[in-house]
């Protein structure tokens, strides 16, 4: 628990990611303003050891964690896994050939 | 078929009426705790539903919310094995889905059943499955060479262990036989009876972060919020971590399954967090 940072760092993460996601119109999204709902109402409290707040900030910080995995989990998989087959030019070009190219049509 | 664009909204649902309750947007002043008739999403003015056609209700507000980002991050082509939240949930709907998407063809299998119950399981075989990986825990298989690696260890798992052991008031052991400990079955019963106050939807999320992390001690970590899910995740893979520190790194096979595992046992915990929670916002008056 002491490992989680703190919540204003955890809160700029999961914008960051959101913006991520959604691109432009993050804004809008039912998402972000439940992240700053959420923040914003559990941030006042007069307690000195608040259990809802830190179960939030735990909440907050596994999603922060499940969209950033998930994110990097693509990105390599992109990189690295995601080719898929060559097309019958890019194999032609391994060689140095070129595929011939019919008017007519094949055949 | 693809959906290109999504526009994504989540509902409140009154069972009684069996009608749609105002939209999200306009619900200002709501409370947390969710309404007994649970959440549906939309995506392009269709309802959501799962692979198997059913209708896709969630008790959480907030899980409804974050499965409609899941759903918003899918941009070309969807691509299941990133939502890991909605195919949990759907899972729990009885389905085992299989999934075609633009690049390959993948078959998911989904152990956190939650919305499909492809395996039927009730209450009780749930538990049952869950307390019989304790005996088969990562964290009570202990090696004895080489010698760093089991004094890492010792002093990584030592401390989850004895908090498990002082928090719920049992004896785990560690061993380093092939074996592994023999867990008393006082231990057994004291975990039984502490997850059957866990309702099914949040059993089924434990029971996916265990299978995932390996080890039923992590997994009671994480649902206590006593360890965060990177960390869980690193003494999960505590002999993996070490042998990359030996001999290096892969990026694209530890790092993947490292971004893979982390993702799955963060959606696992997310799921039980959000499905065992009920909260409301009180109010304080300002005194002055």
């Amino acid at each position: 628990m002491a490992a989680l940072g703190s919540p204003l760092q955890t809160l700029r993460g999961l914008l960051r990611e959101l913006r991520h996601v959604s691109g432009r119109a993050y804004r809008d999204t039912a998402a972000y303003r439940h992240v700053l709902a959420a923040f914003r109402a559990h941030r006042v409290t007069s307690e000195k050891l608040c259990r809802a707040q830190q179960e939030l900030h735990f909440q907050a910080a596994t999603y922060l964690c499940l969209l950033r995995s998930v994110r990097q989990h693509q990105a390599l998989h992109r990189e690295y896994h995601g080719r898929g087959e060559r097309s019958p030019e890019e194999v032609a070009g391994l060689v140095g050939f070129r595929l011939p190219r019919q008017p007519g049509g094949k055949g | 078929m693809w959906r290109r664009r999504l526009l994504l909204q989540a509902l409140g649902r009154l069972p009684a009426l069996a009608a749609r309750g105002p939209p999200l947007g306009s619900g200002g002043g709501r409370a947390y705790a969710p309404p007994a008739g649970g959440f549906e999403i939309n995506l392009d003015h269709r309802k959501l539903k799962t692979p198997q056609a059913k209708l896709f209700t969630v008790p959480s507000e907030a899980l409804a919310i974050a499965v409609a980002t899941e759903w918003d991050s899918q941009k070309d082509t969807i691509k299941f094995y990133t939502m890991h939240l909605y195919s949990g949930s759907c899972c729990f709907l009885k389905l085992w889905i299989t999934v075609i998407s633009a690049d390959f063809i993948l078959q998911t299998t989904l152990c956190n059943t939650a919305l499909d119950n492809p395996t039927q399981r009730n209450k009780v075989q749930l538990i049952r499955a869950a307390v019989k990986f304790l005996e088969t825990d990562t964290l009570c298989y202990r090696v004895e060479e080489p010698a760093a690696l089991a004094e890492l260890q010792k002093k990584e798992w030592d401390p989850i262990v004895a908090w498990a052991e002082k928090r719920y008031n049992v004896a785990i052991g560690s061993s380093t036989s092939i074996m592994g400990p023999s867990i008393p079955a006082s231990t057994r019963d004291a975990f039984i009876s502490h997850l059957a106050s866990y309702n099914m939807w949040a059993l089924q999320g434990i029971e996916y972060v265990i299978t995932q992390l390996k080890s039923l001690i992590l997994s009671m970590g994480l649902i206590d919020r006593h360890i965060t899910v990177e960390k869980a995740v690193l003494l999960s893979r505590l002999e993996e971590e070490y042998q990359i520190q030996r001999w290096g790194n892969v990026e694209w096979a530890h790092d993947y399954d490292l971004c893979e595992l982390r993702a799955r046992a963060a959606a696992g915990t997310l799921f039980v967090h959000l499905c065992s929670e009920s909260s409301t916002v009180k109010h304080k008056l300002l005194q002055d």
